[in-house]
């Protein structure tokens, strides 16, 4: 197929269940948990994938058994048109340097007992290359490339603050000029004024060397200001994915209506104009996951179908794909989010029973919230 | 505007670690109306939990120096000794931590934990407490309380583990409620039901509410004044549509711009603020900002590098530490240079 040959990473129907042992001398599998079940997505060369969640819903996990951290169960994984799903260790080394991570928590991921110039030094030292003009001054390159003063590359991690590690940390996924990156919530554990800096060295990195991103994060904002294209997932599967302008101006799924909404914007005005849909319960356990549509147990709009059947994913045109039976196609919720002049207009009339009102309503966590949706039939 | 119902004056904290003296808190001072929410913002290290630590009398004495001023209610709350402060603490005033997990303890059930915080306080049968606990539980939006209250903290969710910590804090009834990063390890859904339950709450009991919190999308939630600090001090202070529409410190400016926001312009790049927030125990001369302000070259000569500038008027009510707020004020009593 011609148009994959575009692709740098394609997913398809990734499955990676973790068993879940009784105790005691002989354990035996009693159970499994699905922490991604079927997610299929792509990345084109030089764009950005943008994988949104919230924790538990198997964004991590997909993005680790990507790179074969973790064995996927079932599905492929194809990098740069090579299947990597069943290569052996050795077989992947190689191919490793083509696809690189840069994890959620630079405390972590680096180890203390190395000189950041030992630590950026190492893809180079494990893959063999001899970069030209020596690996001192590609490292010495690669730390001014990312904003660190190259004359501390003798200095130990600690020395460093959290944005500068994170910064160590994108040196080294740097390095070996990899077609792809996996960043793993990147910057939530940084504060917001190195937030902004850590998002747009990325973006100046991508511009430079046409690297493609797997952006996995659970900040909507974040996303926005980085992704090409956004994929929503929840209790491991993907609900809903389109190009980033689509998403945000016309998001179908209920969940992302959801999330959009429960994003809090810094500026009092608008948000008192906001209508809220704040969704009842908590994400129900990937052990036992609910029949049919796995967001039904949540959703404002579920009926009877979405109990029994599961929704596939459909394109509602220009590759907007959504896995939901009743899509929510009208704008009354997207336009609250972001106007038509993406200025803020005033809020829009809710139907009555529409947006769960919150407080009232909460003695109904936990439990179906079906009874909400039914006034609602109509509607849809 | 009431009498303040908590002054804090000039309240610093320093902490001598071999490194050197961790100036955390140095020279903070806010009021507190009652009834109405304070939202203190800051980046890590801006002294903000420090600063709720000292009001609620956490912090040995041993580790930490502490002096100032902190007035609830007419009585220095510093002045106080540990059994007197003790007994304010859970019942005249109470506090909500960023990670419930570790806040609760895991080997007793959450109805032990909440009818020792009434017991302690208060001379109530066993049987009484409980049910007040399973009021409080029901109150924060807890399914089926009487059941849930024999739960141990490991069978709960985040979410719901952040409301038993609200029922605790509030079971006593306390007017003073400090709320430390309570929305920060909870996933967006469950933070904006934690956000609109803790609004609606304040709304029933009139509590007095200081938040602390980095995101700034929360603040503009469920503030009435904001308190930004930065490098240990509050650097402005006002009310939060002073604080969001009219910043007047170029650290606020630079917050609010670096943000990214889902209304925003996407295809506008983040202005980020540049460079490191300063070490505690190293602070830059003058003002702390200043080696990464991009408005330094609106003041005139080096004040910005050479002297601290105080928390000065910018309007009735909005204040902030800024040499360009004193330039301005300067400007209109001796007019433009």
């Amino acid at each position: 197929m011609p148009a994959d040959s575009e692709r740098v990473l394609d997913v398809r129907d990734l499955q990676v269940y973790f068993p879940v042992r009784s105790r005691g001398v002989f354990p035996r599998t009693i159970g499994q948990i699905k922490a991604v079940d079927g997610v299929s997505l792509h990345v084109e060369a030089g764009k950005t994938l943008g994988l949104v969640g919230e924790s538990g819903c198997g964004k991590s996990t997909t993005g680790r058994a990507i790179l074969r951290l973790t064995q996927p169960t079932a599905g492929s994984v194809e990098l740069n048109g090579t299947d990597i799903t069943n290569l052996s260790r050795r077989q992947l080394r190689p191919l490793r340097r083509e696809a690189q991570m840069i994890f959620q928590d630079p405390y972590n991921a680096l180890n203390p007992r190395q000189t950041i110039g030992s630590i950026i030094a190492a893809p180079f030292r494990i893959q063999g290359v001899e970069p030209p003009g020596g690996v001192r001054t590609a490292v010495r390159e690669l730390l001014d490339r990312v904003g660190l003063n190259p004359e501390h590359v003798n200095r130990y991690p600690n020395e460093f603050s959290g944005g500068q590690r994170q910064r160590i940390g994108i040196a080294r996924a740097i390095a070996l000029r990899p077609k792809l990156i996996i960043c793993d919530e990147p910057v939530s554990a940084l504060d917001v004024s190195i937030q902004a800096q850590i998002l747009n060295l990325l973006q100046d990195l991508q511009d430079d060397f046409g690297v493609s991103y797997l952006f996995i994060a659970h900040d909507l904002a974040v996303v926005r200001q980085i992704a090409d294209r956004v994929a929503v997932m929840y209790l491991g599967h993907i609900v809903e994915s389109s190009s980033r302008e689509e998403l945000y101006k016309r998001p179908l799924h209920p969940y992302t209506h959801a999330l959009l909404s429960a994003v809090p914007i810094p500026d009092p005005e608008a948000q008192t104009q906001r209508e809220r849909i704040v969704l009842g319960g908590d994400l129900p356990s990937p052990l036992n996951p609910p029949s049919g549509c796995v967001f039904h147990t949540r959703c404002f709009v579920a009926q009877d179908r979405c109990r029994t059947e599961v929704p596939i994913m459909r394109d509602m045109g220009q590759g907007h794909l959504v896995a939901c039976h009743f899509p929510i196609e009208e704008q009354r919720i997207g336009e609250v989010i972001h106007g038509p002049d993406s200025g803020l207009t005033a809020p829009l009339e809710p139907e009555p029973g529409y947006f769960s009102e919150s407080i009232t309503d909460l003695g109904a966590v936990g439990t179906t919230r079906l009874d909400s949706a039914n006034s609602t039939d109509e509607g849809i | 505007m009431s009498a303040p119902f908590l002054e804090v004056n000039d309240l610093r904290v320093s902490f001598r670690t071999e490194d050197g003296v961790v100036r955390a808190v140095d020279g903070s001072s806010f009021n507190v109306a009652q009834g109405e929410t304070l939202a203190i913002v800051g980046e890590s290290g801006s002294g903000k939990s420090v600063t709720a630590q000292a009001i609620m009398g956490l912090l040995s004495r041993r580790s930490a120096d502490i002096s100032g001023q902190v007035v609830l209610d007419g009585s220095d709350l510093l002045a106080l000794d540990d059994d007197e402060i003790r007994r304010l603490r859970g019942a005249r005033m109470a506090m909500i931590f960023q990670d419930p997990l570790s806040s609760l303890h895991p080997f007793y059930r959450i109805g032990d934990q909440l009818t020792e915080a009434v017991r302690v306080h208060r001379k109530v049968s066993r049987k009484e407490a409980r049910n007040r606990a399973i009021d409080g539980l029901r109150r924060v939006g807890i399914p089926a309380p009487e059941q849930r209250i024999d739960d141990y903290p490991h069978q709960l969710s985040g979410g719901m583990r952040q409301r038993v910590m609200i029922a605790m804090a509030l079971i006593n009834e306390p007017q003073l409620l400090i709320a430390d990063e309570p929305t920060t390890a909870l996933d967006v859904t469950v933070q904006a039901q934690i956000t609109e339950l803790m609004v609606e709450l304040q709304k029933q009991t009139g509590t007095t509410l200081i938040i602390i919190t980095h995101d700034l999308g929360v603040v503009a939630d469920m503030a009435d004044h904001v308190c930004v600090m930065y490098g240990g001090r509050v650097v402005e202070y006002g009310s939060i549509d002073d604080v969001y529409y009219r910043p007047a410190m170029p650290y606020t400016q630079g917050l609010l711009a670096s943000v990214p926001r889902l209304d925003s312009d996407r295809n506008a790049r983040l202005d980020p603020i540049p460079g490191n927030p300063p070490s505690l125990i190293n602070l830059p001369s003058g003002c702390v900002f200043h080696p990464r302000c991009g408005r330094r070259d609106e003041v005139r000569g080096d004040l910005c590098v050479t002297t601290e500038p105080e928390l000065l008027e910018v309007a009735a009510g909005h204040t902030a530490r800024c040499h360009l707020t004193a330039q301005v004020h300067a400007e209109e009593v001796f007019g433009a240079r």
